[in-house]
């Protein structure tokens, strides 16, 4: 056991000391972007991995919090810090009230109303004011992080970027390595059981929902900062499948799965924009070889050749 | 004359296209339901199929001269048997995991379909031109009707309850319900369990063809013309409870009918009134309205 924590202590060592260096060698907007997709793809793997819940209406939690901390930056002129805390929140709030009603339903029926709430949050998104419709809200001030720091300069605020993905990362791996976690796995393996255990399974589902749409809310709000900009992308249910992608391109409940899914759907999208149309089919295409031949992902077929967790 | 100030040109107007709408709801769910009845999957691909029969119609009078008429019968035809061949060739290897991954592998199918189409002919509709018989309306006195809607419900309306009785009450809906029930049982029967998937699946997204004809005229011919409508149907699909037959039937129509007086009364809510629905029904049934437990 010391020996396969080892692993994911070197894993860990080797990705911080890459993203730290990286910005001086790879374009850092480039980054930021895929550290952003990198936490929302932790945060669904929360739910995915570990309690084996298919959600297919994250892009609420992305966007909505997005739009919240856009809002508070550009029209309450909040400072990023709590711009950022309070999309998150937002999100947490919004997991509550949906998380409630979808971990009624289970498997595909839970996927398929987490997709309809979804698509609530995006007609609301079109019609309310303060989102901005078709047009989003542009020109978010990127601010002073804290009052001292300018996120303006690219450098400053990916290390902002990389602080909130690393703080992320680690409530993730905290929360599946503790008893919480265990008593989650419980569930996703046989829930009557843990049920007979007296473990109360609802709640339990419901705490990991909110921590997943408060994370992917701090992922969403970041990105908004980041590119000073909360659009209808964010909440649209194609975004919902892209996480989905991300996460099973990497592996499935793998810790470090869906960073590596999310660099290299984000980086497919930066390097190959002038495929245009053609990048929804090498989407769908990656999907559709995931799902047959792939499932365990990148970092899950690593990790079974190394028989060690990661 | 008016209803709670609202004209009843207009009301009746609305409930027109309300039923449409229901038609095509209906006609798509109880698709979807058949295939999740046996396949346990949700059928993600069923916009993208819905689609493609209206450019399969479109190709039929373009290079063809093929009218409506034919297109009626040979796109669902062609698109139930595209079907066939993904079952056939990708979906039969997911039975033995988590149904979940059904639902991921039509998912990608969507994308690369959607994508394909959108390269092809971008995003912008193609015209479908009312079949002549089908022209021209009825003054109802109170509102006009044109003869071409009032087609698409009736016929609708036909090809759901003709499903339905086929499911219900013949000798081959009790084989396909029996397999639903207990696949291992039936197959020890002799009958030929896995054929009958594939031809399940092949009839549920033939459904989704013969929408995509109906509405062709109606909407235009569109690569995207499925995509969204598709999500819509999923939240009509959980508030009938998946599965159930008559349960997509009337919620179908019900909701389009619903989605038309909205659009009458408060129109700001016309686009999220059937997710608002979908909440309030799993909040008392979560198995749906006409589902059993899950």
């Amino acid at each position: 056991m010391a020996t396969a924590k080892g692993y994911v202590f070197v894993a860990f060592g080797v990705m911080v000391a890459l993203l730290v260096l990286a910005p001086f060698f790879v374009y850092p907007i480039f980054l930021m972007k895929a550290l952003c997709f990198a936490l929302f793809a932790c945060a669904f793997n929360l739910l995915i991995g570990y309690v084996g819940l298919l959600s297919f209406g994250h892009a609420a939690f992305l966007g909505s919090a997005g739009y919240a901390c856009a809002h508070a930056a550009k029209v309450w002129s909040w400072p990023p810090e709590l711009a950022i805390v309070f999309g998150a929140a937002v999100a947490a709030a919004l997991g509550v009230a949906t998380g409630a009603l979808a971990i009624r339903s289970r498997g595909i029926y839970f996927a398929n109303v987490t997709l309809a709430f979804a698509q609530m949050i995006y007609f609301f998104s079109v019609q309310a004011k303060f989102t901005g419709g078709e047009d989003g809200i542009q020109a978010v001030p990127r601010g002073t992080l804290l009052g001292v720091l300018d996120l303006q300069n690219t450098h400053t605020m990916y290390f902002a970027v990389l602080a909130i993905f690393l703080l992320g990362f680690l409530v993730v791996y905290r929360a599946i390595h503790s008893p919480f976690g265990q008593v989650l796995k419980a569930i996703r393996e046989n829930e009557p059981r843990a049920i007979s255990l007296g473990y109360r399974a609802e709640r339990y589902k419901l705490l990991a929902f909110v921590l997943s749409a408060a994370l992917s809310g701090l992922a969403g709000a970041t990105k908004d900062i980041v590119f000073q900009l909360a659009s209808l992308t964010d909440v649209h249910w194609t975004m919902s499948g892209e996480v989905v992608l991300m996460t099973l391109l990497g592996g499935l409940g793998t810790v470090f799965g869906p960073v590596v899914g999310a660099f290299v759907m984000i980086g497919l999208e930066h390097y190959l924009t002038q495929i245009g149309a053609w990048l929804t089919i090498v989407q769908g295409a990656i999907f559709v070889v995931c799902v047959l031949t792939f499932r365990r992902g990148v970092v899950g077929e690593l990790s079974r050749i190394l028989r060690k967790p990661l | 004359m008016s209803v709670f100030g609202v004209p009843t040109q207009a009301l009746f107007g609305q409930l027109l296209i309300g039923l449409i709408n229901g038609a095509f709801y209906a006609v798509l769910s109880l698709g979807l339901a058949v295939i999740f009845g046996l396949l346990n999957i949700i059928n993600f691909a069923h916009g993208a199929q819905y689609m493609m029969a209206a450019f399969v119609a479109y190709f039929l009078l373009q290079w063809a001269g093929l009218g409506y008429w034919w297109a009626l019968l040979i796109a669902p035809l062609a698109v139930g048997a595209l079907g066939v061949v993904l079952e056939r060739t990708m979906l039969k290897r997911l039975y033995h995991l988590d149904h979940l991954y059904g639902l991921l592998l039509t998912f990608g199918v969507a994308l690369v379909i959607q994508g394909v189409f959108r390269n092809a002919f971008g995003s912008s509709g193609l015209p479908y031109a009312i079949p002549a018989v089908l022209t021209g309306g009825y003054n109802l006195g109170f509102m006009f009707l044109p003869t071409y809607r009032a087609w698409v419900v009736v016929f609708s309306l036909v090809v759901c309850l003709l499903t339905w009785y086929v499911i219900e009450r013949t000798k081959l809906g009790s084989y396909l319900r029996a397999a639903t029930e207990n696949p291992a049982l039936v197959q020890a029967f002799g009958v030929n369990v896995p054929r009958m998937i594939t031809l399940t699946y092949g009839f549920g997204v033939g459904l989704a063809g013969l929408a995509g004809v109906l509405a062709a005229p109606i909407y235009q011919v569109n690569p995207l013309m499925g995509a969204d409508l598709i999500i819509v149907v999923f939240a009509v699909v959980v508030i009938g409870g998946m599965g159930s037959i008559m349960g997509s039937i009337v919620t179908g129509f019900g909701l389009g009918v619903v989605e038309g007086f909205t659009k009458v009364f408060y129109p700001e809510a016309s686009n999220t009134v059937i997710f608002v629905i979908m909440a309030v029904v799993l909040l008392i049934r979560p198995t749906g309205l006409f589902g059993r437990s899950q």
